[in-house]
Order: structure tokens, then sequence, then C-alpha cells
């Protein structure tokens, strides 16, 4: 019967992580505004692996332009720039699976750990590596 | 052996309005609450019995193969990975597999090891969402919050092996992308030990519960022979008492040397009865034995390189002189997932790009688990299989000449054509309109 192992469970800690706050809050972004101004305090995400496969980081003096990233990228995030020989990288269409890091030559290309990546615009900087 | 008739002459639908005139049509889908994916189940029901049943998938059909020729084979794996978000490693490697017989290209043995690893794990977590997900058609949601509660450990284990809790982007041709380092071996143990001391509290919420018992027994019965008529693959196949298994039938990767046997509940010491409640028990079975597989490949896996063709440069080189064909078959959790593949010289993209995911299988089964069923049995018996219908949707059926979509113009053009069929006829049988 499950009534003991429920039982159990009402004696121990949650396994869910309150974030970003322990209640709800009326308006996220109401709260993400004033946790910006010092007022209300983040409960932080669980934190992530070692090798979490987040936000591609960019190392643009590394880079020498050879646009194998390009090629093997599912999605079609990145973009030429031909007369920088440089690329850019729209975030908002990422599918994560870091392709392009194992086929860089050069190593310009890393994971980062981030993840909170949630926007109002798809073209924010925040969602544009270059 | 038994004669299987899919669909009973006096079920016929006519037959069914002379025979079973109290017969009420009850339609559920394409968008319903009790389904998780859009098809549509259209039921005779006469009282609280199911008569007959008619299925019509086709509402979720993605184009994926045209996709798939679109891109190169490397993009190929992660647009392979997204087929299925729970079996999102059994795509990939029935990909891969068919991908490496086309192009012959070896895999160390390293690589196979890891292959098997995250294939098992990948079988856990996704019979631990199935439970959640029966135990909440039967309207026990504390047992799918237990479940899922259980099941985030291995997810964990996942993402901190390949660096996501889904969509692992593990495998490549020619090996993995990631190894396993000796220094996570002991988490790996931990978690499979973890799940070994829950055996038992599964037992004892599922089987040996006695109100899941009385809602699963005897329902959704599906018989040895027709499972084996209808091509019924994984768990629903092995419910029904057929030891089938692409595993053992097949056998891939290192599972030849796991000596991996298809488990059916007899191997419980249970009779088999083919019903729900059996789907339940081989699913238990089945995570047990996951666990026993990755524990000796953790025991057994050699040292070594973990691809043989490092260089993605390299390796899209080799893949475009490639020519041939290839077939990959997995045991995915839901059954066996099979890709087929034609690779051309000088061309990046495959030519043919086939899936068969194992939904497509486990489809026609459906028809006699509905029969004589209760109305308040549909979504137990209907998610009994795991059905993962988005996976499965590979064409879009028009029939005849005329889309199965009729717009306004279209509409319009039938209401005028049928005022004039009326009216011609009219005039036939009018007395001013007949003649002599």
């Amino acid at each position: 019967m499950i009534f003991k192992a429920l039982f159990q469970q009402l004696l121990t800690k949650p396994v869910t992580n309150c974030f970003p706050a322990k209640y709800m809050p009326k308006s996220v972004v109401g709260f993400l505004a004033k946790v910006e101004k010092g007022e209300a305090k983040l409960t932080p995400p669980v934190p992530v692996t070692e090798g979490f496969r987040g936000r591609i980081a960019y190392d643009r003096e590394k880079c020498i332009g050879c646009q194998l990233c390009i090629r093997v990228c599912p999605a079609r995030v990145i973009e030429f720039k031909p007369e920088e020989k440089k690329i850019r990288m729209y975030v908002a269409r990422c599918t994560y699976c870091a392709q392009c890091v194992d086929v860089c030559p050069v190593g310009a290309l890393s994971r980062s750990q981030d993840f909170l990546l949630a926007d109002y615009d798809r073209f924010s900087p925040d969602l544009i590596v270059e | 052996m038994k004669e299987v008739r899919l669909e009973p002459e006096e079920m016929s639908e006519k037959k069914l309005e002379k025979t079973c005139p109290t017969c009420f049509e009850v339609p559920i889908g394409p968008i319903h609450p009790a389904l998780k994916e859009g098809i549509r189940f259209t039921f005779w029901v006469e009282g609280e019995k199911i008569k007959k049943v008619d299925i019509r998938p086709g509402f979720m059909h993605r184009g994926i193969e045209f996709m798939g020729t679109k891109r190169n084979l490397v993009q190929l794996i992660y647009l392979a990975e997204r087929i299925c978000g729970i079996c999102s490693v059994s795509h990939p490697l029935a990909l891969v597999q068919a991908v490496e017989e086309a192009a012959g290209i070896e895999v160390p043995p390293r690589a196979q090891y890891i292959r098997v690893i995250i294939g098992e794990l990948e079988r856990i977590h996704s019979h631990l969402l199935w439970a959640g997900v029966a135990a909440h058609e039967l309207g026990f949601d504390t047992l799918l919050h237990y479940v899922w509660k259980v099941r985030e450990p291995v997810l964990d284990l996942l993402e901190d092996i390949t660096g996501n809790r889904i969509d692992y982007a593990i495998p490549i041709y020619g090996g993995v992308r990631r190894d396993i380092p000796p220094e996570k071996y002991p988490k790996l143990k931990d978690a499979l030990r973890y799940y070994r001391s829950l055996v038992d509290d599964f037992v004892n919420f599922f089987l040996r519960d006695p109100s899941i018992e009385a809602r699963t027994r005897d329902v959704g019965i599906l018989t040895r022979e027709e499972a084996d008529v209808l091509c019924a693959v994984g768990p629903t196949a092995r419910a029904s008492g057929l030891r089938k298994d692409v595993r053992q039938d097949w056998p891939y990767f290192t599972y030849p040397d796991l000596e991996v046997k298809a488990l059916t509940p007899e191997d419980m010491g249970l009779e088999v009865r083919g019903d729900v409640y059996d789907r339940i028990v081989v699913r238990l079975l089945e995570v047990v034995q996951s666990i026993q597989i990755i524990e000796r490949c953790l025991e057994e896996m050699p040292e070594g390189e973990i691809t043989s063709v490092p260089k993605v440069a390299a390796l899209l080189a080799q893949l475009k002189k490639a020519e041939g064909e290839g077939i990959g078959r997995h045991e995915a959790p839901r059954g066996e997932v099979i890709h087929y593949i034609r690779l051309e010289a000088d061309k990046e993209a495959p030519v043919v790009w086939k899936v068969k995911a194992p939904t497509y299988s486990n489809f026609m089964p459906w028809f006699p688990m509905f029969e004589d069923q209760e109305i308040a049995d549909i979504p137990i018996v209907a998610a009994s299989i795991d059905p993962c219908i988005c996976c499965m949707e590979r064409v879009y059926l028009v029939r005849g000449e005329r889309e199965e979509v009729v717009w306004k113009e279209e509409l319009l053009r039938l209401s005028r054509e049928k005022t004039k069929r009326v009216a011609s006829r009219l005039a036939r049988h009018a007395p001013w309109g007949r003649k002599g």
C-alpha cells in the first residue's frame, strides 16, 4: 500500500526547488525588477552539472572564419559575416546540441552554463552572440 | 492457430446498424482531454460496451523525413533526436546504425557500451514516465506525482553524463560524442542502487494495489495470437506472452555479450493474460533488467577510443563519398524502431530516409484491445501501449482527388451542385415537366 510512503513524504523536505521565489509572485517581471533593485531575494535555480550544454560562448579573437560550424549546425543558428570573416549566432534558434563546439578546429566556441535565456525579443542583445 | 479477423463481418458498419439499432457513435479526438496527442477514435457503443472502433491518425504529420533529405548527415542526427522527446536516443541510435552500415564505419567497443548505457537509462526513465501516466489515467494522481518524483534522479544522471535532461546529443557516426569517465561510475552505481531499492515499493504500489488491479485486470486484452498476427512490438507484445525483443532476436552493439532475454509476465511467475496489468508487470520487469544491464556494462566496459572518426570534418567528407543503403534497428522503450537510409556519392543529404516508430506497429493491436471494453476504460487502454502519435505519423492521406478539408468555396460549390441536381429532379417529376 502507498499510505506509508505518503506519510513519509509529509516529513521529508520537498524535492521541488521554489524558483524564482517561494510563493508565486503576482507578476514575475515585476518581481525580477524588484530583485534588480535589491528589494527582493531570488531563490537560485538548481545548479547545472559541469558538462551542461548551455548558450554557446564565442571567442572572437580565435575564430578563423572557416565556416565549419555553419555546415554542421542543425538549426541554422549561425550567420557568416563575410567582410570580417566572423560569425553571428542567433541563440533563439539554438537547440544546444553543441556540435559546433565539437567541430571548431581552433576552439573558438565553447559551452557556457547559461540557461535562463527567456526573452520577449528574439533579437535582444542577450540572444545574439557575436 | 486461431484466426484473427480485424473487422468481423457482423461488425461492419451497415450490418451494425441492422443488428445493433441501439448503438451510438462516440467520437473521441482529434483533440480531447483524454488523449495526449491528436488522433481520432470513433467508438460504436451499446450502453457502456464498445462494439466497434475506428481509428484515424494523420493529424500530427510533421514531414520530418522530407526535412531530413534537405540536411547533411550530421545535422540529421539532431533532427532524428527530435522525432520523439522521450525516446530521444532511440531514434539517433537506429539512424547511426543505418548510416554506419551504409558507409561502412566501424564503432569502437567502448562507444558501443556507452550507447547501451544511455539507451538503458532512457528505458528506465521512459517506463517510469509511462507508469506515472498510467496512474494518472486511472485517476490515481498521488502515484503519478510519486513516480515522477523518483524519475528525477535518472534524468539528473543523464544530464550529468550527456549535458542535458533530454535530447542527449550523444551518438555520432562511428561512436559517441562524450565519454563516461571512471569518476562518474560511483554516481551511476548510486543511482542504480536507489532504483533497485525502489523495486519492492513499485511492486507494492502498482501490482498489489487492489484498486489498480481491479481497474487493469482483464481490461484491454490482447491475446498472444492477436499480438503475433498484428505485429505488436515492445512491451505490448511481451505482455501478451510473445518473447519478442530486438536486443534478443537481432542483437546489436554489445547486447550479444550481455545475453538480454525478452521478458514476459511468466518471468515473475504470473499467468500471461495480455491485459493492461500484464503491461505494467512487463515494464516493471524491464526497469530491473535495464538496471542489471547497466551494472554489467560498467563492469565489462573496456578502455579505449570512443569514436573511430574523431574529426567531424573528416567524417563529413567520408560520408559524402559513401554510397549504399542501410537499416538500423533498436529496441526503444516502446518497441522496435527502424531507420532505413540510402546514400549517394557526392550528395551530403540522404536520398531516402524512412523511419518506423514503435507506435506504428502497436497501432493495430488497439482494435482487439478496445472490443467489449467500457467507455471509462478508453483512456487506460489507449495509454497502455504507450502511444507516441507524433513519432508515428509518416503520411497525410488525401483520399481520391478531393482534399479532406472542405473550405468555404468548396462547400459553396457543393451546395450549388446539389441545388442544380435537386432542381433537375424536381423538374423531371413535376407534372408540367413530364413528357408524354
